[in-house]
């Protein structure tokens, strides 16, 4: 396979996005775990980043952003550095999520797919994440919080702040 | 495939198994609705439309992709159908504006007929409608976003007809939108702040053909007129070789008719639906106000507006004066390759016999009488365009069809797609074909030669040709003369055709617009055509005439009196100097006040070929009908203008152009065998041969078909012609004569010259269309880097 120049990942990412290509029968289906891996080093889904990977996998830039679009979870915008994500879908509506989700956007004084000034936080409601035995439920980037009340989750925005200040 | 049996409404039909039960029904005449299904293109199943009850299966099927089977029974119209055909348009219409009069495409739109048909403007959804503006993607692309019904159809098109990819579908669920691939923080447009999506692509608008609604418009059209309040116009486009039949949509205005709108709805022709950006938009030249309207005549070295009477009367007098005192071999004609086959035979006709002189030519854009004569004592050996569609393998050497001859390249990619065909490519450049390529030669530039010699060598790709039963071999304007020859000698089985650039390159070599060749390739002496035109009094005509740059290397010598220029720009297109030409009297009828027509002492103001009537033939050797579609006051058809000329020059007109009752000329009466009793004496040529073929005579002398009369009857090819076929705006392939053309000699100056146009430029007319400027500015400016587009 062509060798990438310049990329603009780290060499850890970029060898495994060398690989990636190649262990699909067609190339393209590495599409949406090169995204996801490509958001969590750069942090959101760039122009430069689709760029790469359409070069990376024969693709258009457009079929790259076609898919891209469809997923509610890959962001073409900057996050803040921790993404709150919570949940509405049936479980945990009936059992706070949106209480929960209001809650949030009054503490945190921000609203849905938005940014703290601080660039600390940023808010989301989001669908099912799979929590429903134990809805309410909320993820920050890859953590669960589950059984969760406005109190509780206070609590849990406390201890990503008080992580900053250490 | 074999017929399959099966039962639909109670009618029992057959159809090749395999079909899809969809086009089954529709070539019996059963309607089944659909809006995603789109012939030739991929099936999408998206909109539910052509739903139909099956027996045997539980639930309503999709016709447009169930394809036909022995003893199916189905149903395609009863309650159950009708009532969930209206439960898709009333999901369809949920955010769809109802409000049909205000939009583009009301009066011609799918989806209002369907409403209409099943009665579903009454939604259940009462919901606010998410509104949103349209966008500008291209000078010629605009989308009305709420007006999408997301049937791909223009996704399709763009990816797998035209092979670009321009437009995909993001987001999801009711919020899925048709993207262009300039997205709008990439474009660098920016209108009132917003930042807008562009559209970088081939600018065909086939997007916008295919869009069942009025969510894709044209940027040249929309807004402008209704369908209704247009009469149409079915004829031929002006601009490349490839001769695509077009619809014009014209209405009236203050000086004359004006098109509106181009584009082949009907699907008739040999480019079914396709059209490229030239033909569907570059028709505005025509109603550019830099337009000649009025004969120019130059007074005190300025060219000013006089009367026809005038002109022509000065024109012709000259033109006499200048035969008489300085021979006919001191004038010369440039004529045009965008004029009529009929207006090219007259013009060659009113030089050899009129002024008497063989110095004629025109802007040669293809080597056709090399391929004429290589071609000799053979048959069926001049490929059509349908071939490109149909032939199981093709063999593309230099050219690039996808700039230079769109609808060749269009009928090349869907053969590939559709029938498999085998497509092989040789060329100096890496062309956007190759793509379609099962294999791919590079040629150095310049390199054909040592191509042509490869090919009677064992390499892959030779190998993979001479095994191909059936050929067609498509070559680019690269190669002429020798190289041609050698080339049609190495595939002694294949057919060929060669790419032109203009509408009617073809027909101005087939009509003999060459100094040394007559009408079908016909020798200067011993043809009929020689025998007729020397008894119309013309001596002198027994040796080739000056070719078009001899003719102003003698103009530059002071050796041509005259020039006679119909429908070309050679000072500009050739880089002549216009010094050469200050002893020379000029005189040039043109469209426009071009490098050439500014030089002249006489300006006629001409109508373009889709402000006449006649015929013109593609590079295939496709005939097809001209129709008069528009009019512009104050110009007049290249052909009255030359018969007028003649008129006043003191000329015979009926020796020019047979029409009427009675003896027409001298030239034309020959004995034809009537020796005996009250017949015997000379009989008219022309008369006879109208008589055996049970046609009247023309009534005017400004008849083209007077001409083509003529045509058919002299010129060996076209007399292949048939009436009814014509007139039905049919196409039917011609090729020249197999026996008795000119020899040619190695020596013959190679005077092609190709006119480098691309999709967005068609010769000395490009800058007279400010929708082809416009383009041209975006494909620079607003969408720089080619993402995907034409390469």
């Amino acid at each position: 396979m062509a060798a990438i120049q310049n990329t603009i990942f780290t060499p850890g990412t970029a060898a495994r996005f060398d690989k990636l290509a190649t262990i699909y029968p067609l190339k393209r289906s590495a599409l949406v775990p090169m995204l996801l891996y490509a958001q969590d080093e750069v942090g959101y889904v760039s122009d430069a980043v689709v760029a790469e990977i359409a070069q990376r996998l024969d693709l258009l830039e457009l079929d790259v952003r076609s898919v891209l679009s469809y997923y509610s979870m890959l962001r073409t915008q900057p996050a803040g550095k921790y993404n709150v994500q919570v949940c509405t879908n049936i479980s945990c509506m009936l059992r706070g999520g949106f209480e929960l989700l209001d809650h949030c956007k009054h503490t945190l004084g921000i609203g849905h797919k938005e940014t703290t000034p601080d660039g600390l936080f940023s808010l989301e409601e989001v669908e099912c994440i799979g929590a429903c035995c134990w809805a309410p439920a909320a993820q920050v980037n890859y953590d669960f919080h589950d059984d969760l009340t406005p109190a509780k989750m206070d609590a849990v925005l406390d201890s990503y702040r008080a992580r900053e200040t250490k | 495939m074999p017929d399959v049996t099966f039962i639909v409404d109670g009618k029992t039909l057959t159809a090749p198994a395999g079909t899809l039960l969809l086009e089954a029904c529709k070539s019996h005449g059963i309607e089944i609705p659909a809006f995603c299904y789109y012939p030739g293109l991929s099936l999408q199943a998206a909109c539910r439309m052509c739903v139909v009850r099956i027996e045997k299966m539980p639930k309503l099927q999709t016709a447009c992709t169930t394809p036909v089977a022995e003893g199916m029974v189905v149903i395609t119209d009863s309650p159950e159908i009708a009532q969930a055909r209206k439960a898709t348009l009333q999901l369809l219409l949920g955010n769809h504006p109802l409000d049909c009069p205000v939009c583009d495409a009301g009066g011609e739109c799918e989806l209002q007929d369907m409403t209409f048909k099943y009665g579903a403007a009454e939604s259940f959804y009462a919901e606010p409608k998410n509104h949103r503006e349209e966008q500008k993607w291209s000078p010629v692309v605009y989308f009305d976003r709420p007006r999408c019904i997301l049937c791909y159809r223009c996704v399709r098109m763009c990816g797998e007809g035209m092979d670009i990819f321009a437009l995909g579908v993001q987001n999801r669920g009711s919020s899925s939108i048709i993207a262009p691939n300039v997205p709008p923080q990439l474009s660098g447009v920016v209108e009132n702040g917003v930042e807008l999506a562009q559209l970088d692509c081939e600018q065909c608008g086939m997007c916008i053909d295919a869009c069942p609604v009025g969510a894709l418009t044209s940027g040249t059209y929309r807004y402008k007129t209704r369908p209704w309040e247009m009469n149409h116009t079915a004829t031929v486009c002006t601009h490349c070789g490839d001769g695509c039949k077009t619809t014009l949509g014209v209405r009236s205005v203050s000086d004359g008719t004006q098109i509106l709108r181009g584009d082949n709805r009907d699907k008739s022709g040999i480019n079914g639906d396709f059209l490229c950006n030239k033909g569907r938009y570059a028709f505005d030249f025509a109603n550019n106000i830099e337009r000649v309207t009025s004969p120019l005549l130059r007074k005190n070295g300025e060219l000013v507006p006089a009367s026809w009477e005038e002109v022509l009367t000065f024109a012709g007098t000259r033109l006499r004066d200048l035969r008489q005192e300085r021979g006919p071999n001191s004038i010369g004609v440039i004529g045009s390759n965008r004029t009529t086959n009929e207006e090219n035979y007259l013009l060659q006709k009113l030089a050899r016999t009129v002024l008497g002189t063989n110095n004629i030519d025109h802007h040669r854009t293809a080597d056709f009488v090399t391929l004429a004569t290589s071609l000799q004592g053979t048959t069926g050996r001049f490929a059509s365009q349908h071939d490109v569609a149909t032939s199981p393998a093709i063999l593309l050497v230099g050219g690039d069809p996808t700039n230079q001859a769109p609808l060749t390249a269009w009928n090349i990619r869907a053969n590939v797609r559709l029938n498999k065909a085998r497509l092989y490519i040789a060329n100096h450049e890496e062309i956007k074909l190759r793509r379609q390529a099962k294999a791919f030669a590079p040629v150095a530039q310049f390199g054909y030669g040592a191509f042509i010699k490869s090919l009677a060598e064992d390499t892959d790709f030779s190998k993979l040709l001479h095994a191909e039963e059936k050929l067609i071999v498509l070559i680019g304007n690269e190669l002429r003369g020798g190289e041609l020859a050698s080339l049609i000698k190495t595939l002694p089985n294949a057919s060929f055709a060669l790419l032109a650039d203009y509408a009617n390159s073809r027909g101005a070599s087939d009509m003999g617009l060459l100094p040394d060749v007559l009408p079908g390739y016909q020798p200067l002496q011993g043809s009929t055509i020689a025998s007729e035109y020397g008894a119309a009094g013309a001596p002198g005509l027994n040796s080739a005439g000056l070719d078009l740059l001899a003719m102003f290397d003698a103009a530059a010598a002071g050796k041509l009196s005259a020039l006679y220029v119909v429908g070309s720009n050679p000072i500009q297109r050739y880089g002549i100097d216009p010094a050469a030409l200050k002893s020379t009297f000029l005189i040039v009828q043109d469209l426009f006040l071009t490098e050439t027509a500014a030089l002249a002492d006489v300006v006629f103001p001409a109508a373009n070929l889709y402000e006449k009537s006649g015929s013109v033939t593609n590079s295939f050797g496709d005939l097809q009908l001209v129709s008069k579609a528009a009019d512009k006051a104050g110009t007049r058809s290249d052909f009255e203008i030359i018969v007028r000329l003649a008129n006043h020059m003191g000329h015979d007109i009926k020796a020019l152009v047979p029409f009427g009752k009675g003896p027409s000329s001298l030239g034309t009466r020959a004995d034809m065998g009537q020796t005996r009793g009250a017949a015997s004496g000379e009989a008219d040529r022309h008369a006879v041969w109208l008589t055996a073929n049970n046609m009247e005579p023309r009534l005017s002398p400004f008849d083209p078909f007077a001409i083509l009369d003529e045509i058919q009857r002299l010129v060996p090819g076209y007399d292949k012609l048939l009436r009814l076929q014509l007139l039905s705006g049919n196409d039917q392939h011609l090729a020249p004569a197999s026996t008795g053309l000119v020899q040619i000699t190695a020596a013959r100056k190679d005077l092609v010259l190709p006119s480098a146009d691309t999709l967005f430029s068609s010769g000395s007319l490009t800058r007279y269309s400010p929708m082809l400027q416009d383009v041209q500015r975006h494909q620079s400016t607003e969408a720089p880097s080619p993402l995907a587009s034409a390469d």
